[in-house]
């Protein structure tokens, strides 16, 4: 069995009042009891050092016993062994573990021994071995995770039930007053501002509630009952249509609604929490914080606070609340038919992931072909412009090319130049009647138009091709700096010891490059899978594949990758927005699993003095 | 004293001593050698010749690989400028508006230009205006929100850091697009799209601008702490730390960021075009340009398409040109952190 992993700071009070503070801890179960062995750094004798034992506890009954405020070990107790029976048996069990743990670190250590004899592509190897490896093991780990993140969350939650409970008892008056009325405790230590303000998000919340979260709350589980009721006008003597639910509405503003709820339910206990301060404060003799100490803090010491206050409500109303919105419409049926509006939508379940996910259907086919263009593309325009673009700054940087300054100049002053102009504009250089097509007629080269837009294959090299022009001139800015840096003693030694200049560039150069650069791959790998513009202003995804069929009113054609696919899904005539949020959720899950792949097998993991 | 000499003198002091550290790279003569020892030790050590054969055989290869090297930079040059020329060359085409099977135009003049402002059907004047409005206020909101969250970020260890930095993280692991038919019906709600979907488009833009911290975050980590420890030895209070002392220090990353707000609005056709839902008067340029180009429009407007990106094309590159080395700054800084 493993070692479980020890917590990076534990502090224990021993019996006798010392304290155990130290990184040396072993956490292991026997019989079903936890028991944690350290060895107390009081003690200076290495050798000698005594081995001290301790049981996990169970947590205590007796709710007055609990030290007040902080709880050793995340909420942990443990209690030294006496002598004893017990004591004996936790030890032998204790130096067994310890032994094994020492020859797996032998073994591990020769395993590195190893690992540094083999070259750069066995290594390369041995890690995509070992990763792949580690996979079951992964998901062991995640599921352990979520169960250790539950059990925390009970205990956490027990936690407060706890501190509430002994806040209430031992609380003043003042103090059990808020527990109903939001910041009555503030208000009776003299802080009017926090008071206010608690006063103030109770009241919303309520108010708010009232009038139209319950309402929400209500429905949505359902996305609402009735569309919409016919309504007889007596004055104009005819049926009007009325429009009753909205399951738009109701999804929207049912989430904002759970998301008050916990925003309340948080702000709830910091009242409490703040009271139980300031009644311990109180309690000591000292003054509490006035409201002029809270308004100076907003500038000092909770200043990062209020930085981050405006931005980060952005964040979660534009970015975070709408992706739970969409990720939310991939297990419902909203789309044309649906609105949501005339025709109210419902949830499904899984019903739209299996419909693009299942083996052979015309939907998954479709998506299959789509992710494997996608990854296609991502990879070669990934590294088309990385390796041209550095090979550009290569020719730039070599010593004795003139005017460096105006090459680099005018590679530059491509960038600045909006996308969409210059893409637009090549695009219709390449179309079936445009310049290129005509020039190449006119001059006998060819007899008709070759159609590098609807020729699926030509289509693709095309929109490669022109990705390597849009992109050598960013990785040529990038990369010049980077080529700068490295020292020129190692070209002179290589020089020396008789290397020609492509050996230079493979053994000093990349490694230095990729190693610097490493982070900066993934992120225009990623960059480049939701590469939009490039594709849908030189192709529009085209040329189109009428037997993938169509999703939303859109065909999906050769060049088109996941992200054009969403878009034209949302876009299209009969917009089917389940599919688009099943697409893109799928888009996050091929990036976080590409991210999580490259960040173990990185080569910025390598240790820098490889490469000399 | 006042926290402005303060802040002052730490600048100052700063200063100097990356003078004091760039004089040690200057070797002072050594007294100890006359100027004759001087010389002879060059010419015996230094200045080494090496042997005449292969000296010469080097100049010549290298010769031939700095040709070849010009040869290819040409090649290049005019390859990465020919869709600019013929962009020039298309716009001042009056014989024909459509799409022509050559680049030099048989009739030259400003036909274009004059149509792109007079021509009701292009709102070139309208779209100019929503995009410079756009790209103002973006710029002006994005830099103080993405400054403030990466300070925030850098500066400072509070709990619920990692989870914040961990969630715009997953976050932005999502496409952008997929939140686009929620934005459109929310916008619509409080009238920010079709007319008015430059404002509508100026609120996501501020709204999500958090998201990009990360370049300023990783300038921010770069600048010494000790600097932020002096000023609140002397009773500085943070604000006055970040307003007085770190921002002044950080005018490159500012300006880039400024830079890459601005910038933003002129490039964005799939927002501005969703947004706009079909109504003339709310596109932005890159939107407005974009449908002249749509299969009805072509063979009336590509022309008049042509002027207007040139139009476009002009300021943004006088522009990014000015900034570019602070374009650079970024750009280099942000890859090498990742």
């Amino acid at each position: 069995m493993k070692k479980k992993k020890a917590p990076d700071f534990v502090t224990v009070e021993l019996r006798d009042g010392s304290e155990v503070n130290n990184e040396e801890v072993m956490l292991f179960k026997m019989n079903g009891v936890s028991y944690l062995a350290c060895a107390p750094q009081s003690q200076p004798d290495e050798e000698g050092r005594e081995i001290v034992l301790c049981r996990r506890q169970k947590r205590s009954v007796n709710v007055d016993e609990l030290p007040v405020g902080k709880f050793p070990d995340g909420g942990m107790f443990w209690q030294q062994l006496p002598c004893g029976e017990e004591q004996d048996a936790v030890f032998a069990e204790f130096c067994r573990r310890y032994e094994q743990e020492a020859q797996e670190k032998r073994r591990k250590e020769l395993k590195a021994a190893e690992y540094l004899k083999l070259n750069r592509w066995q290594r390369f190897v041995y890690k995509l071995k070992a990763f792949f490896c580690a996979i079951p093991r992964w998901f062991v780990a995640l599921f352990k995770k979520i169960g250790r993140f539950f059990k925390n969350l009970g205990l956490k939650i027990a936690d407060n039930a706890v501190d509430l409970w002994r806040t209430f008892r031992y609380g003043s008056w003042s103090t059990r007053v808020s527990f109903l009325v939001m910041g009555f405790g503030n208000f009776a230590h003299g802080q009017w501002l926090r008071g206010l303000l608690f006063l103030l998000m109770q009241g919303a919340f309520i108010t708010y509630m009232v009038l139209s979260g319950a309402h929400w709350l209500s429905l949505f589980g359902t996305l609402g009952k009735v569309a919409t009721v016919e309504v007889y006008d007596e004055v104009l003597d005819i049926t009007i249509v009325q429009h009753v639910d909205n399951s738009f509405k109701i999804l929207l503003y049912g989430i904002l609604t759970i998301f008050f709820i916990f925003a309340f339910a948080y702000t709830w206990r910091l009242n409490v929490k703040q009271c139980r301060i300031c009644d311990e404060i109180t309690r000591s003799g000292k003054k509490v914080k006035s409201a002029k100490d809270d308004l100076k803090s907003i500038v000092d010491d909770q200043f990062h606070k209020t930085l981050l206050s405006l931005p980060v409500f952005g964040i979660v109303m534009f970015t975070i609340l709408p992706i739970i919105f969409m990720i939310l419409v991939a297990f419902t049926n909203y789309d044309y038919l649906h609105d949501g509006y005339n025709n109210l939508f419902t949830w499904v379940g899984l019903e739209n992931f299996n419909s693009i996910l299942t083996f052979g259907s015309g939907l998954s086919v479709a998506f299959g072909e789509i992710l494997a263009w996608t990854l296609i593309w991502a990879f070669f325009a990934t590294f088309s412009n990385y390796f041209l673009g550095m090979f550009v700054a290569m020719m730039i940087n070599k010593k004795g090319i003139k005017i460096k300054k105006f090459w680099r100049t005018i590679l530059v002053m491509t960038i600045a130049i909006p996308q969409f102009i210059s893409l637009l504009y090549v695009s219709n250089l390449f179309a079936d009647n445009g310049v290129v097509n005509a020039y190449l007629i006119r001059w006998h080269i060819i007899d008709s138009p070759i159609h590098f837009w609807t020729d699926g294959t030509l289509a693709k090299i095309m929109v490669l091709a022109v990705n390597i022009w849009v992109g050598i001139p960013y990785l040529m800015l990038i990369t010049t700096g980077i080529l700068m840096n490295i020292p020129d003693d190692l070209y002179e030694s290589s020089k020396i010891d008789g290397a020609n200049g492509f050996q230079q560039f493979a053994k000093i150069t990349l490694p230095y490059m990729l190693f610097v650069t490493g982070p900066y791959l993934l992120n225009s790998f990623i960059s480049n899978i939701n590469n939009f513009n490039v594709i849908y202003l030189l192709s529009e995804g085209g040329p189109a594949r009428p037997d993938w069929g169509q999703v939303g009113g859109y065909i999906a054609g050769d060049t088109t990758i996941l992200i054009t696919w969403l878009f034209g899904i949302t876009t299209g005539a009969e917009a089917n927005y389940k599919m688009a949020s099943v697409i893109g959720i799928l888009i996050f899950v091929v990036v976080s699993v590409l991210s999580l792949i490259v960040f173990t097998i990185m080569p910025s993991n390598r240790r820098e003095d490889d490469f000399s | 004293m006042t926290e402005q000499e303060t802040s002052q003198q730490i600048l100052d002091f700063d200063v100097d001593f990356n003078a004091a550290a760039a004089n040690v790279e200057i070797d002072p003569p050594d007294p100890n050698f006359t100027q004759t020892e001087q010389t002879e030790f060059r010419k015996r050590f230094v200045d080494v010749p090496r042997p005449v054969s292969r000296l010469v055989g080097q100049r010549v290869t290298n010769r031939i690989a700095n040709t070849v090297i010009y040869i290819v930079l040409s090649i290049m040059c005019i390859v990465w400028l020919l869709p600019f020329f013929g962009i020039v060359f298309e716009s001042f085409r009056c014989e024909s508006t459509g799409l022509e099977g050559y680049i030099f135009p048989k009739k030259w003049g400003f036909d274009n230009y004059v149509r792109l402002f007079t021509d009701p059907t292009s709102n070139f004047l309208r779209w100019f205006g929503n995009t410079l409005a756009m790209g103002l206020i973006t710029s002006v909101v994005q830099t103080a929100f993405q400054l403030a969250v990466s300070y925030a970020l850098s500066r400072n260890r509070f709990k619920g850091r990692k989870f914040l930095m961990n969630m715009m993280l997953v976050f932005g692991m999502f496409p952008g697009f997929l939140t686009l038919i929620l934005l459109y019906t929310l916008l619509s709600d409080w009238n920010l799209t079709m007319t008015n979907a430059p404002w509508g488009l100026i609120l996501i833009y501020i709204a999500s601008s958090g998201m990009g911290y990360y370049i300023a975050k990783g300038f921010f980590d770069t600048i010494s702490h000790s600097l932020d420890e002096a000023a609140r030895v002397d009773g500085a209070t943070q604000m006055q730390i970040f307003f007085k002392i770190i921002l002044p220090l950080s005018k490159p990353i500012v300006i880039y960021t400024i830079l890459m707000g601005f910038m933003a609005p002129w490039g964005d056709f799939v927002m501005a075009t969703f947004m706009a839902n079909n109504t003339n008067n709310g596109y932005n340029v890159a939107a407005g340009l974009q449908w002249l180009l749509t299969d009805s429009m072509i063979n009336d407007y590509y022309t008049t398409f042509c002027a207007g990106g040139v139009l476009v094309a002009i300021p943004i590159t006088i522009l990014f040109m000015l900034l570019q080395k602070y374009y650079v700054a970024g750009v280099t800084g942000g890859a090498v952190k990742g």
